[in-house]
C-alpha cells in the first residue's frame, strides 16, 4: 500500500512536468497551428539559466530558488519571443516550413549549450527543505513531487482563467475556430499568436527551472528527453486541447510509474508508447481533439 | 548533342562518378580537410560514410520530397536494416550472403506494414505515427532486447564478414561498395520517380485532395513511395553494418531521424542529387568540423567565436534555419538558379527564375520529356 500511494504521488509529480510542457505545446497548436520541436531546448535553456543563477549564491535558500525560478522563466519567455518574431512569424502559413524551422532551432540550441557549458551535468542545489519528505497516508513523499504538482495545478488554472474568463481568452478561443474571421472583426490576430508563443515559452521556462530542481541538475539533452513525452501527452490528449493534455499527462505518468514498479523497470517507457500507437490506431483525435485538426 | 541543362548536369554527374571510382587510387592531399591523403584509410572511411548518409538521404528524399510524407521514422527502416543483419549473422549464425537476403526481406515486411499503419493518419498524424515507431524502436534497442546490445551495439564476429570487407587494407573496398550503394539507390529513385507513379506522388503532393477527386488511389500510391523509400533506406542500413563493422543504438533514435531530414531540406527536398549533397554535407560537416577547427587554431579563438565555431550542430541548425527562411529551395535550387541566369542573359531580366525557386528546383529533380521544358531552358552554348 505505501509503494503503492508513493508511485501514485511520484507519478503526479512526473505527470506535472509533462502537462507544463505539453500545455504550452497545446496552445501553441491551438491557435496557430505549429507544432513546435524547439521547446525542448527552450526547456533546456531555462533551466541553464535557473543554475547560472543559483550557483551564483553562497548557500541554498528559498529567496535564491524564487530568483532563479524567475530568471529561467523569462528567459523561456525571451528565447520564444525572439523565436516567434524572427522565424515563426515570417513563415506564416507554411506549417511543414514552421515545424522545420524549429527542428533546426532545437538542434542549434542543444549544441550551442552542449558546447558552452558541457555535455555532463551540472549539480544543482536546493534548499534543504525540498529534499526532505512529508508524510501522508503513511508514506513519505519527497516535497519535490508536492511543488510540482502544485505547480501543474497553478499552471491549469491560470490558462483556464486566461483562455476562459478574460476578453484576451475570448479572442484566443475565437482565433482557434476561426482565425481568419478573427482577422476579419479588426481584431489582431497576429499579436495574440506572438502573445501565446511567448506564454508557451514562459510555461517552457518555469517548467525548465522545475525540471533542474526535480533532477537536482542540468543537462544539454534534459528538454529534449522531457518534449518526446509532452509531445506524447499531447497526442493521447488531443492536439490543442488543455484537459486533454492534463488528462493524458495524468494518465500516461501513472501508467509508467506503475509499469516500471510491478512489470520492470524500463517497462514505463515501452507502455507509455504503445498507448500512444493505441490512440493513433483507434483514435486519432486523441481523447478529447477535434478530427480535422489533425489533418 | 546540345548543351542543355539537363545534358550538362549529367555530364557533371558522370565526371563525378568517375572520379569517385578512381578515389582510392589518387594519393591527393587536401590539407585538414581530411583525415590524410584521399587514399589513407582515414579518408576513406569518412568518404564510405558520407556516401551511405547521402544514399540514405535520397530514400527519404523519395518519401519526403517527392510523396510530401513527413516521416520523422526513417531511421526505423535503416536501423532495422542494420541491426537485423548483425543479429541474424550473430544470432542465427546464418551465412553473410543468407542475413543479407534474410535482413533485405525484414525491412521490406517492415516498410509496408509500418507505413500501412503510419499512413492511416495524414499531414501532422502521419508525422506522429512515426515518431512513435521510432521511439518504440530506440528503446526496445537502448534496453538491449532480443539480443540487441543495449547501449553498446553490436559488432560482427571475427569471419562473418567476406575477407575483402575486412582489415585496414580493404578499406577501399567499404568505399566501393557505398559509391555503389548511392549508385544504385540514386538510379532505383530517379527511374522511381520519373515513372507515372512517380509524377502521381508529386500530383499527391501538391494537392491530396484534387488526386483524390481525380480518381487516385492515394493512399496505395503513398503507401508504395513511403514503403519503397524505406526499404532502400533498409539497404542503406545493410551496408552502413558493413563499413562500421557493426550496428550502433545512435542511428535509431528521433535525433538520427531529424538528421536525415536536416540532410534532404538543406540540398533541397523534392530533388535526388539535392538531397544527396546534402547528405555528403551534413555528414562532412558532423564528423569533420571540429578537426578541421582543431587544425585551423580556431581553438584560440574567445570563447564566443570558438563554440558556435566548431560546433557542426549549431552550425548546421542555424544554416538550415536560414535555408528555409531564404532558399526555400534547398542548396539545389541555389546552384539552378545561378545556371539559370548565367546561361540565359536573354531573360535574365525576368524575375522568374528568382522569384520561384521551389517550383523551378523541382521540375528539375524528375525526368520531363523535352517538350516540356521552355524555351529558354533550350538555349544552347553560344559562344
Amino acid at each position: 500500500m505505501n509503494d503503492f500511494v508513493l508511485i501514485v504521488i511520484s507519478a503526479l509529480g512526473l505527470a506535472s512536468l509533462y502537462f507544463i510542457l505539453a500545455s504550452g505545446l497545446s496552445l501553441i497548436f491551438g491557435l496557430m497551428r505549429v507544432l513546435t520541436f524547439a521547446h525542448g531546448c527552450f526547456l533546456t535553456l531555462s533551466a541553464y539559466v535557473a543554475w547560472l543563477v543559483v550557483r551564483e549564491f553562497e548557500s541554498a535558500s528559498t529567496g535564491m530558488l524564487l530568483i532563479g525560478v524567475v530568471a529561467a522563466i523569462a528567459a523561456g519567455g525571451l528565447i520564444s519571443l525572439v523565436t516567434e518574431l524572427l522565424v515563426i512569424r515570417p513563415l506564416k502559413g507554411k506549417e511543414l516550413e514552421q515545424l522545420l524551422a524549429t527542428v533546426g532551432i532545437s538542434v542549434a540550441v542543444v549544441a550551442l549549450i552542449q558546447g558552452t557549458w558541457g555535455p555532463d551535468q551540472h549539480l544543482v542545489e536546493v534548499p534543504a527543505w525540498l529534499r526532505e519528505s512529508t508524510g501522508i497516508l503513511g508514506t513519505d513523499i519527497p516535497n519535490i513531487r508536492l511543488v510540482l504538482i502544485a505547480a501543474a495545478v497553478a499552471v491549469l488554472i491560470a490558462i483556464k482563467v486566461l483562455l476562459g474568463r478574460t476578453r484576451y481568452g475570448l479572442v484566443v478561443r475565437a482565433g482557434v475556430e476561426n482565425a481568419e474571421m478573427v482577422s476579419a472583426l479588426g481584431i489582431d490576430v497576429q499579436r495574440s499568436f506572438t502573445v501565446m508563443f511567448t506564454i508557451g515559452g514562459l510555461l517552457a521556462g518555469f517548467g525548465g527551472a522545475l525540471t533542474a530542481m526535480y533532477y537536482r541538475g542540468v543537462t544539454p539533452l534534459m528538454g529534449d528527453d522531457l518534449l518526446i513525452f509532452a509531445f506524447i501527452a499531447l497526442i493521447v490528449g488531443g492536439l490543442g486541447s488543455i484537459d486533454g493534455a492534463a488528462i493524458a499527462a495524468v494518465g500516461l505518468a501513472l501508467a509508467q510509474s506503475l509499469a516500471n514498479f510491478y512489470i520492470d523497470s524500463g517497462a514505463g517507457d515501452i507502455v507509455i508508447v504503445l498507448l500512444m500507437v493505441v490512440t493513433l490506431l483507434v483514435r486519432p483525435q486523441g481523447l478529447l481533439g477535434q478530427k480535422e485538426r489533425l489533418a | 548533342m546540345r548543351l542543355d541543362r539537363r545534358n550538362v548536369g549529367r555530364l557533371v554527374l558522370a565526371a563525378a562518378l568517375v572520379f569517385a571510382v578512381l578515389v582510392p587510387q589518387l594519393h591527393l592531399t587536401f590539407g585538414v580537410l581530411l583525415p590524410g591523403p584521399l587514399d589513407s584509410v582515414g579518408s576513406m572511411n569518412l568518404l564510405a560514410i558520407m556516401l551511405v548518409a547521402a544514399a540514405t538521404a535520397v530514400t527519404l528524399d523519395i518519401v519526403f520530397g517527392y510523396a510530401g510524407l513527413l516521416s520523422l521514422g526513417h531511421a526505423v527502416y535503416f536501423g532495422v536494416g542494420c541491426y537485423s543483419v548483425v543479429m541474424f549473422t550473430g544470432l542465427a549464425s546464418l551465412d553473410f550472403p543468407m542475413a543479407v537476403l534474410l535482413a533485405m526481406l525484414t525491412t521490406l515486411l517492415l516498410s509496408v506494414i509500418g507505413n500501412a499503419c503510419a499512413l492511416n493518419l495524414s499531414g501532422f498524424g502521419y508525422a506522429m505515427a512515426t515518431l512513435a515507431l521510432v521511439q518504440l524502436l530506440a528503446i526496445f534497442i537502448e534496453r538491449g532486447y532480443a539480443g540487441s546490445g543495449g547501449e553498446v551495439g553490436l559488432t560482427y564476429s571475427l569471419g562473418v564478414l567476406p575477407d575483402s570487407f575486412t582489415g585496414l587494407v580493404n578499406t577501399r573496398h567499404l568505399y566501393w561498395l557505398a559509391l555503389g550503394t548511392l549508385v544504385v539507390v540514386y538510379g532505383l529513385a530517379r527511374w522511381a520517380v520519373s515513372t507515372q507513379a512517380g509524377s502521381i506522388w508529386q500530383a499527391i503532393r501538391e494537392n491530396p485532395l484534387r488526386a483524390q477527386v481525380l480518381g487516385v488511389n492515394v493512399y496505395a500510391y503513398r503507401l508504395a513511395a513511403a514503403a519503397f523509400g524505406s526499404f532502400l533506406a533498409g539497404v542503406c542500413g545493410i551496408v552502413y553494418s558493413i563499413v562500421m563493422g557493426g550496428a550502433n543504438p545512435s542511428i535509431v533514435e528521433l535525433t538520427y531521424s531529424l538528421g536525415l531530414i536536416l540532410m534532404v531540406v538543406l540540398g533541397g527536398r523534392g530533388v535526388l542529387w539535392g538531397a544527396m549533397l546534402g547528405g555528403l554535407l551534413y555528414t562532412y560537416l558532423n564528423l569533420r568540423l571540429a578537426s578541421v577547427a582543431t587544425a585551423t587554431g580556431m581553438q584560440d579563438l574567445p570563447d564566443v567565436l570558438r563554440v558556435p565555431l566548431t560546433q557542426p550542430k549549431f552550425l548546421l541548425g542555424v544554416v538550415f534555419v536560414l535555408v528555409i527562411l531564404f532558399v526555400p529551395g534547398g542548396l539545389a535550387s541555389a546552384v539552378t538558379a545561378r545556371w539559370r541566369t548565367r546561361r540565359v542573359p536573354a531573360t535574365a531580366q525576368s524575375p522568374e527564375p528568382t522569384t520561384q525557386p521551389t517550383k523551378r528546383a523541382s521540375d528539375e529533380g524528375h525526368e520531363q520529356p523535352d517538350t516540356a521544358t521552355g524555351p529558354e531552358e533550350r538555349v544552347s552554348t553560344q559562344p
